[in-house]
């Protein structure tokens, strides 16, 4: 049960982009085509899920073992930066193709306040091992959905008229807002059995 | 001489506002800006973290190797933030509960990095430090405007003193998530629309 539970609050109910703010950068950057947003959103789920685990090794073998949890902060960063280094490497080597069309947005990955928003998350919220990859996973998918469905308004707005003053970011900024407003009514969703 | 310094200082607060310019630390500045107090600290630790790591990447930027210059600056970023972390809970626990997450994130804040590699990284230590201030004030500047918006509409407060009287109708949605996003979408718009209209004039 609790695994569905963390499944759909790290996708609705907590959303990393509408309700916790973590990840607004690559949100809005690049949130100008669908494809491009997809390709984003499946980096980032890829890499949040893994981080999830490695951070939580690292915190419990590591850190707790030899009682420098304050060093927290630099061990993890230092493990998202390598894991996305990684995941580049692999996948360039493993599928060339899907290398293509990520490439780009790869590096991008390290400075994205949601994979390090979730790791330390994951380790206030004192979940094992299994479902601190479950939140890892569940709150990417969070992201995912969101900058795809930022996508496809954005592509429809592109072709409205937006006083030049609004063009670019505060539309951007209003959109989200309503868009989190839609998002606000998933926070009854659950509300009595869910233990977070 | 002089000019140069001043510059560097003003060209954060105004010129180049890391939040209403450029555009970059967007997830604190939505996230802290529900009550102007909140502002204010995350905006303090921002201007210490970014000064501390703009002198020492100053200092350090012959010796860093370009090659490996990101890693270098991440770890230095993350020692002072790490500083700024324990240092809040000590003294200051309340706030340090209620920036939570956010205090651990500013290390991947971009403006800090962004700092780090296009500016301390080619600078000397005292326009970097110079910069870092600047930079820092104007991201505390902004955030305390977002912030007051809110919290003003949203909880008819400032500083946390009631300033709207008793029967003011808040609306409870400007401190909540969408409140932010749309406070932050229109002072953007305000903005642009001053700088347009200086532009044309």
């Amino acid at each position: 049960m609790q695994f569905v539970s963390i499944l759909i609050a790290g996708i609705l109910i907590n959303n990393f982009i509408f309700v916790k703010f973590l990840g607004i950068c690559p949100f809005l950057g690049v949130s100008q085509k669908v494809e491009t947003a997809v390709g984003m959103g499946v980096a980032v789920t890829f890499v949040m899920t893994v981080a999830s685990g490695v951070t939580w090794l690292v915190q419990h073998y590591i850190l707790e073992q030899f009682g420098i949890p304050f060093m927290q902060t630099v061990a993890f960063i230092l493990v998202v930066a390598a894991l996305v280094q990684f995941v580049e490497m692999v996948i360039q080597k493993v599928s060339p193709t899907l290398y293509q069309a990520l490439g780009v947005y790869l590096p991008l990955i390290t400075t994205n306040c949601a994979v390090l928003g979730v790791t330390v998350l994951n380790i206030q919220a004192e979940y094992n091992f299994f479902y601190a990859m479950v939140n890892g996973f569940a709150s990417a998918l969070g992201f995912l959905l969101a900058i795809t469905l930022m996508a496809g308004v954005r592509e429809k707005l592109a072709f409205s008229s937006i006083p030049k003053a609004l063009q670019g970011f505060p539309m951007a900024f209003i959109t989200a807002g309503l868009m989190a407003m839609a998002f606000y009514g998933f926070q009854g969703l659950f509300k009595d059995f869910l233990i977070l | 001489m002089n000019n140069k310094y001043l510059k560097t200082l003003t060209n954060g607060l105004v010129t180049e506002n890391p939040l209403f310019r450029l555009v970059l630390g967007t997830c604190p500045s939505l996230a802290v800006t529900s009550a102007v107090e909140n502002g204010f600290w995350m905006g303090i630790l921002v201007t210490f973290v970014l000064t501390c790591s703009n002198v020492l990447i100053s200092m350090l930027r012959k010796v860093i190797p370009a090659k490996i210059r990101i890693p270098c600056f991440i770890v230095i970023i993350a020692t002072f933030v790490t500083i700024v972390d324990l240092v809040m809970e000590a003294y200051l626990p309340a706030m340090h509960k209620t920036l939570g997450i956010f205090i651990p994130l500013i290390v991947v804040n971009c403006i800090i990095l962004a700092r780090a590699e296009s500016f301390a990284s080619k600078n000397n230590v005292v326009l970097s430090a110079l910069d870092g201030v600047g930079m820092g004030l104007g991201f505390m500047g902004a955030l305390m405007i977002v912030a007051t918006f809110r919290e003003i509409l949203g909880n008819g407060t400032f500083f946390g003193f009631h300033v709207m009287g008793e029967g003011f109708p808040v609306a409870k949605i400007m401190v909540q998530a969408p409140g932010a996003f749309l406070t932050l979408g229109l002072v953007l718009g305000a903005i642009n629309l001053v700088a347009n209209h200086k532009k044309a004039a």
